[in-house]
């Protein structure tokens, strides 16, 4: 059966060019960056050479680049680095849960949060930001992209309200990242946080900027890699891949690649909203306006439907998507950052994320355009049809 | 391995070959329908219904800080469920139904008991999530049938044109006193691979199978209640819902209405209980009655707790189309009691409403409300009623 993979924001091949740049750094270039000798040179070299690049992906002086296990470990490094009793945080409610939970663990030590909640269309209003600031706030942790629904957040003007009040402002890039350019100054960020794993590298590596002079306690202590902001031998091989991950990312870019994946976002898109009744964009306001999103991602709502089921009539007909987020045991609970946008729960539920890789093609997009106006339409017609519920059993 | 028989009418749109989904709780028996299925060739989706999450009352009395193991949907059991799935290459899903149990399981127990009555959570699950909710997702997602591990047997009668539900070949496993709700439609969509078999059997097609769970205890209690208090899980139930469990104290009363002492109450108490009375008594006492109006329970001895007849009511009927007259039936109104002869008929209770009359041959000991009666002729199970 043909197999189209449209999750890319739950995560990515890596690319051939990054399984290669990575490729030596095994068996042949295997040396501790931290050694003094020949073999620890040249992976000093690559971790240097890795370093340059991201320091170019995000705008930033080599010095300010710090590589770690991945997104969550820098949302917590920034939550947890930067906050002490007494302190107040602001974030949103849509943030991904290594934000999230770790504000609530803060919570424990008497660091207070407030969550912003999003407009409708799942943009953040900076006012809302700038009228929650208080005295004692210290960091405003806000997502670049979201994860769920594209929506790219004014990350800019919330900068300028952490500049003018004197608050650190940490920005979660990982949804960001490879899809839309990034500046730290002109974002006026003190904190950036990306991931491998959703720009084509590996999954365990991802890379933070720390502006330089930015007092963050490291979350892991021990030698002196990273400038003391994090403890740990250098993951060589990922850290090389992400470095070639992040050069493609960027040529991508600028060569406009995204443009390519927005057409076909909108083509899936249209194609659904138009085959289908009873569905809507995620995402868009009272008018049908769109927010500014992620160029790769649609999140689509379906009326009378369970999302689960058709995540599995979708998945055992060789379409991979996803719909709101996986629980402990893998059942799916509805979205958290639809039900912020004030979806009621029956349409979280009823809700699907479609996000495209930057390798998709016209062949995917016809694909899903056959396969999923026919599983909607099954679902719906079953949907009422058993109801002859036992007379033992009727309410 | 043992074959299973699936028998479908040939006017059925069923596909001999179709789709099943199997139910996969993570314990043997599901698991070995898995395998069993698989092995013969059939297209199977593995299913697990995310139904309580265990972690929702910790902390709380009597419930462990942190993840339990080894009950329905632990963790643990998802884990299991998933490893088998695994190993028999299978797509594998879990389901989340957790308000729908909690809105059509949970809140009737806690409703029952607080009506002293004694709930059947397995009848209801069985009704509202496994053999509806599960069956309509299977459907959804493309399969044509459900299979469960549970031991019965389920058959197309031509001659009637009635699917016919039967007692398995092992008795001491026998589930079809919680199975007596099934329509026929949901019985034309559902495999019961296990009736053939006897328990033995099934964990060596399991360790056949290569399926780790093989020797993996069988599971007893209530799933949502790790530990099997439910007095305590009804107060934790309500407490978390920012309710109180409501005031039912009362008395302590003989049949002949004599008070013998105060009880902290009703739902506290189920018929043919002889412990936790809190009254002493030279012969041993037994609650015989619970009334939710007076809140009086009434207690005596053993002997008093037999009864000739008893109304039922809102019968779901499998081997006849409906109850028309009196009927010679086994009848069965606990799990673990044996079918004793009876005979049934329709009545109509003072309020209007219809009800089957159950008239045993020989009185029998604890007739409880809020339980079922189930009906057999022979091993087919004729239907069954809810006690009032």
């Amino acid at each position: 059966m043909r197999r189209v993979y449209m999750d890319a924001n739950a995560t990515t091949p890596l690319l051939p060019e990054v399984m290669e740049a990575m490729r030596p750094y095994w068996m042949e270039h295997y040396g501790n960056a931290s050694s003094i000798h020949q073999q620890g040179q040249r992976a000093r070299t690559a971790v240097d050479q890795a370093r340059e690049i991201l320091a170019e992906f995000f705008g930033c002086h080599a010095a300010e680049v710090v590589f770690t296990s991945g997104g969550t470990e820098g949302d917590n490094t920034a939550l947890f680095g930067l906050l002490h009793p007494g302190d107040h945080l602001i974030t949103t409610s849509i943030e991904h849960s290594a934000v999230l939970a770790a504000a609530d663990r803060l919570a424990h030590d008497g660091i207070e949060t407030t969550r912003i909640d999003p407009q409708p269309n799942g943009l953040i209003d900076p006012m809302d930001i700038l009228r929650a600031i208080r005295p004692e706030t210290r960091l405003i942790s806000v997502m670049l992209a979201n994860n769920e629904t594209g929506v790219v957040q004014p990350v800019e003007e919330i900068g300028r309200i952490a500049a003018q009040t004197g608050c650190f402002f940490h920005i979660d890039a990982v949804q960001g990242a490879g899809k839309i350019p990034i500046d730290v100054k002109k974002i006026g960020c003190h904190v950036l946080t990306i991931s491998g794993h959703k720009m084509y590298a590996p999954k365990g590596i991802g890379a933070m900027f720390v502006r330089k002079g930015t007092p963050l306690d490291p979350m892991f202590v021990g030698g002196s890699h990273e400038r003391r902001r994090r403890a740990g031998t250098e993951n060589v091989p990922a850290i090389v891949a992400l470095g070639k991950a992040a050069e493609i990312a960027m040529h991508g870019l600028e060569s406009g690649a995204m443009h390519r994946v927005a057409e076909l976002r909108d083509r899936l898109e249209n194609g659904i909203l138009t085959r289908i009744p009873g569905t809507g964009i995620n995402g868009a306001d009272a008018h049908g306006k769109v927010a500014p999103r992620a160029s790769n991602t649609s999140n689509i709502w379906f009326d009378q439907l369970e999302g689960e089921a058709l995540v599995i009539a979708l998945d055992l007909k060789g379409l991979a998507v996803s719909g709101g987020s996986a629980c402990h045991s893998g059942a799916t609970e509805p979205s958290h950052v639809l039900m912020a946008m004030g979806l009621d729960k029956a349409r979280a539920r009823a809700s699907l994320r479609f996000s495209l890789l930057k390798t998709a093609t016209e062949a995917d997009i016809d694909y899903a355009l056959e396969i999923v106006p026919a599983a909607v339409a099954r679902l719906r017609e079953l949907s009422p049809a058993l109801a002859g519920t036992s007379p033992a059993y009727a309410s | 391995m043992a074959t299973v028989t699936t028998s479908i009418p040939a006017t059925s749109n069923i596909q001999p070959n179709g789709t099943i989904a199997v139910a996969m709780s993570g314990g043997v028996d599901s698991s070995t329908v898995a395998a069993m299925l698989r092995a013969e060739g059939h297209d199977v989706i593995g299913l697990t219904l995310q139904l309580w999450d265990q972690n929702r009352l910790a902390g709380k009395p009597g419930v462990p800080e942190g993840p339990k193991t080894g009950r329905c949907c632990s963790l643990d059991d998802v884990y299991d469920a998933r490893r088998v799935a695994e190993t028999l290459d299978i797509p594998y899903y879990v389901v989340n139904q957790q308000e729908r149990f909690e809105q059509d399981v949970v809140r009737p127990f806690v409703n029952d008991y607080l009506s002293g009555r004694t709930p059947i959570p397995c009848s209801l699950c069985n009704n509202h999530l496994k053999f509806d909710q599960l069956l309509l997702t299977a459907r959804q997602i493309g399969a044509d049938r459900i299979a469960t591990g549970h031991y019965a047997v389920n058959e197309y009668d031509p001659a009637r044109a009635r699917w016919i539900l039967k007692r398995p070949v092992d008795l001491a496993k026998d589930q079809t006193w919680f199975l007596f709700g099934l329509t026929q439609e949901q019985l034309a969509h559902t495999l019961f691979p296990l009736g053939h078999l006897n328990k033995p059997a099934v964990r060596e097609i399991a360790r056949e199978s290569g399926l780790a769970l093989a020797d993996k205890p069988d599971s007893q209690e209530i799933c949502f209640i790790p530990g099997g208090d439910y007095k305590q899980f009804i107060q934790n139930y309500l407490e978390e819902q920012g309710k109180i469990v409501p005031e039912s104290a009362g008395q302590l009363v003989t049949t002949a209405g004599q008070p013998l002492g105060r009880h902290e109450g009703i739902h506290n108490f189920t018929i043919g209980q002889r412990k936790g009375l809190g009254i002493t008594s030279p012969n041993p006492l037994y609650v015989l009655n619970i009334d939710s109006a007076s809140r009086n329970v009434t207690v005596g001895p053993e002997s008093e707790l037999n009864r000739p007849s008893f109304t039922c009511q809102r019968a779901n009927w499998i081997s006849i189309p409906s109850l028309e007259g009196r009927l010679r039936v086994q009848a069965r109104i606990r799990h673990s009691q044996s079918p004793a002869p009876a005979w049934i008929e329709p009545t109509t209770a003072p309020d209007g409403s219809q009800g089957v009359l159950v008239t045993f041959d020989e009185p029998q000991r604890a007739v409880t409300p809020g339980h079922s009666a189930v009906f057999y002729q022979e091993d087919e199970v004729v239907g069954g009623a809810w006690i009032v």
